[in-house]
């Protein structure tokens, strides 16, 4: 597929009330660029689900959210992203109430080598949230609960996070991004190493975390798409082809090679 | 004909063996016969044949030679040599072996015959290895091609060759630290039977001076090591306080703040400290830094004594700031970036990330590093024989002058000495001690660094 030069994204890129909005947004690595002029609005309350093929940008786009490819030297951004109105990359910005605002889930369960209750401590102990033991107390058992992990975990909170299992581990890192209380989760393939329980277990809590949370996600698994999503934007090398309710896309979708992925002739 | 022609002429055999082996086993390939393995198993395991039981003769010859040539020649040797036995005999002989190898065979007429005898047995014995041998070659090469099939496994049976070749090596490494061990222990023992264990090591005077003939005035010596031990630790903790911080520190700016530019540069350069021979910062230290302390400590009146502890322990200290450095930096950048990214996505600060993950996730490595150093300190010698002096004072003050085990078994070996008096073997006493020490540390740096790995992998 060759790239579509000046392309302007198909379907509804825009919406009514967005919690972010990415205007023009183009990201170079070096010389090379990764991201193409992409205009996005995230409405607040909403779930959007990036997809498209491997290498389309997706995941870069979705690091842009809350500068976390600010870690990567060779990395350059351009055009603007504002949360709440407020370009996040104005001069003025600290990167770290930020990511306080946009928290971040990996592809990888990312428990840090510490106790459950110290990973799910950490954010609001490095933020200052809490000034006494029972507050942070039930800051963790809040989080834990929402994340769905607490009756497993509620016994053993003194044991390593890293002894968990694969899914735990996941939603102790969803638990651990939620006690920070952001207004906009981003998803970074959340269940790509997840076996299909702890997917569909993730899933839910995706749909329930709707009610307070922003949410974007990345994946590659389209029924996940599907199931958890108000929106489905799809990226092809690059640039955003097309945006629009989900049940659109995987019905009828707009422009031919969202259609090509969808129906799996390449991917 | 000389060992290492001999050598020569089996290495030619062992190619020459090779290639007809190789050679010999394509042309056994027919059409509805394939060989069992490559033409280049066969060449190899003709060559094996060829050339590993004339080098296991070599060897157990060159064992062997030596004893067996001796006893034969202690029966020629004069009958009043032979009535006093033992350490005359051997004298005797290396006597012999000394005019065989000169021109005047006549200096020491009594030895004479003796030293023809031992003429005569050489060439005959040089003679009768070099044709053993050269048979021995001959006959596995032509045992290897007969032995040739194309049913023959040959590449299983070079596989376990080269297997068992393989262990003897490793073996070479273990029976040297075996052999080692086994003659500190036993030197150790011996002086044990000298001075109890409990007075070596809870005595706190060190004073090694024997008297070296019966007629000497002089004590018994008194081998307390406490001082040792002490100096040892003060000098190894004033190390340790050195390196410790300044090389951790360097090691998280190397590995989190340094842009790769800097890194590129720093990190070499810090090495290179590493590269300084021991002697070198020992002069250093004798030199510069011990003059500058005593100066230092003469302007604000306090006595500094012109070899210090201190100073020894300072400039060690600077020594080991790359082993810290270097090993931490490694574990450091060993830590998953997928940490630090989660960290950074709850808004961390990089500090906070450093501090609250990456240094957790990387502390047994680190005190792996650290552990390792630790033993490089105690095993330090050039340094503090340079610096620190050699008396045994048991002070905690570390402007005082010290000394350590390792200068002490130095000084003890230094110059002449008789083999099996309590000065010499407390040499190995204190050898087993540092031994004993390093070996604990090391095992539990391992097991630190281990339990590590396990972690992440």
């Amino acid at each position: 597929m060759s790239i579509i030069e000046n392309h302007q994204t198909d379907g509804e890129p825009f919406c009514d009330s967005p919690k972010l909005k990415a205007r023009g947004v183009g990201v170079f690595y070096g010389d090379k660029q990764a991201i193409f002029d992409v205009s996005l609005d995230i409405g607040a309350n909403e779930v959007i689900a990036l997809i498209g093929p491997s290498g389309c940008g997706k995941s870069t786009f979705l690091r842009c959210l809350n500068r976390m490819n600010d870690t990567i030297d060779i990395c350059r951004i351009t055009g603007e992203i504002l949360l709440d109105d407020e370009d996040i990359y104005a001069p003025k910005i600290d990167v770290v109430p930020l990511r306080a605002r946009v928290g971040m889930v990996f592809q990888k369960p990312n428990p840090f080598p510490k106790t459950i209750f110290d990973n799910v401590a950490y954010g609001p102990r490095i933020h200052g949230l809490v000034n006494h033991r029972h507050e942070l107390e039930e800051i963790v058992e809040q989080s834990l609960r929402r994340a769905g992990l607490w009756s497993e975990v509620k016994d053993r909170l003194d044991a390593p996070g890293t002894g968990l299992s694969g899914g735990q581990q996941q939603r102790l890192c969803i638990a651990r991004t939620i006690a920070v209380d952001p207004e906009v989760i981003l998803m970074d393939e959340p269940c790509s190493a997840l076996d299909p329980i702890a997917t569909a277990r993730i899933e839910e809590l995706i749909d329930e975390l709707r009610d307070n949370y922003t949410i974007a996600i990345v994946t590659h698994s389209m029924q996940q798409a599907a199931r958890v999503s108000q929106r489905t934007a799809y990226f092809h090398l690059g640039q955003l082809i097309e945006v629009n309710p989900t049940d659109l896309v995987f019905t009828k979708p707009q422009h031919a090679l969202t259609e090509a992925y969808i129906t799996g002739r390449f991917g | 004909m000389t060992f290492s022609i001999l050598l020569l002429v089996i290495a030619v055999l062992f190619v020459i063996a090779y290639v007809s082996g190789a050679r010999r086993a394509r042309s056994l390939v027919t059409p509805g016969v394939t060989l069992n393995s490559l033409p280049g198993h066969y060449g190899s395991l003709v060559a094996l044949w060829t050339c590993l039981p004339p080098l296991l003769l070599m060897l157990c010859w060159g064992v062997l030679e030596t004893p067996v040539i001796d006893r034969l020649l202690a029966a020629q040797l004069p009958a009043e040599v032979q009535a006093e036995g033992g350490n005359r005999i051997s004298l005797a002989l290396s006597k012999v072996r000394n005019l065989a190898g000169g021109a005047n065979v006549q200096a020491d007429p009594e030895l004479a015959p003796v030293v023809l005898h031992l003429k005569d047995l050489q060439s005959r014995n040089s003679m009768l290895s070099t044709t053993l041998v050269l048979a021995l070659a001959l006959a596995g090469f032509g045992f290897g091609l007969r032995r040739l099939a194309p049913a023959l496994r040959a590449r299983n049976e070079v596989e376990s060759i080269v297997k068992v070749l393989l262990f003897c090596s490793s073996g070479v490494a273990v029976l040297t630290t075996v052999g080692i061990l086994s003659s500190v222990l036993y030197e150790a023992w011996m002086f044990f039977g000298r001075v109890p264990v409990f007075d070596f090591l809870f005595g706190t005077t060190w004073s090694p001076q024997v008297a070296l003939r019966a007629d000497q005035s002089g004590s018994s010596g008194s081998f307390g090591a406490v001082p040792l031990f002490a100096g040892t630790l003060m000098i190894s903790m004033i190390a340790m306080f050195i390196a410790v911080p300044i090389g951790l520190m360097s090691a998280i700016y190397l590995s989190e703040y340094a842009t790769p530019r800097v890194r590129s540069y720093a990190k070499p350069a810090l090495e290179v400290l590493a590269g300084i021979p021991t002697v070198v910062y020992g002069f250093f230290a004798a030199l510069t830094v011990a003059p500058i302390l005593k100066s230092l400590g003469a302007d604000i009146g306090l006595e500094v004594s012109s070899e210090s502890a201190l100073a020894a322990g300072l400039v060690m200290g600077v020594m080991i700031i790359p082993f810290v450095s270097s090993l931490s930096d490694d574990v450091i950048n060993a830590v998953p970036q997928a940490l630090r990214d989660g960290s950074y996505g709850l808004g961390a600060t990089q500090s906070e990330t450093i501090r609250q993950v990456v240094i957790p996730a990387a502390l047994p490595g680190i005190v792996g590093a650290v552990m390792l150093a630790v033993s490089r300190a105690i095993g330090e010698t050039m340094i503090v024989a340079m610096a620190a002096g050699l008396a045994a004072n048991l002070t905690a003050n570390p402007l005082d002058s010290v000394t350590t085990v390792t200068v002490q078994i130095v000084t003890l070996l230094v110059g002449d000495q008789e083999f099996d008096s309590s000065k010499t073997l407390a040499a190995f006493a204190l050898g087993l001690v540092l031994f004993l020490v390093t070996l604990i540390l090391n095992y539990v740096a391992l097991k630190v660094v281990q339990k590590y790995r396990e972690q992440y992998d």
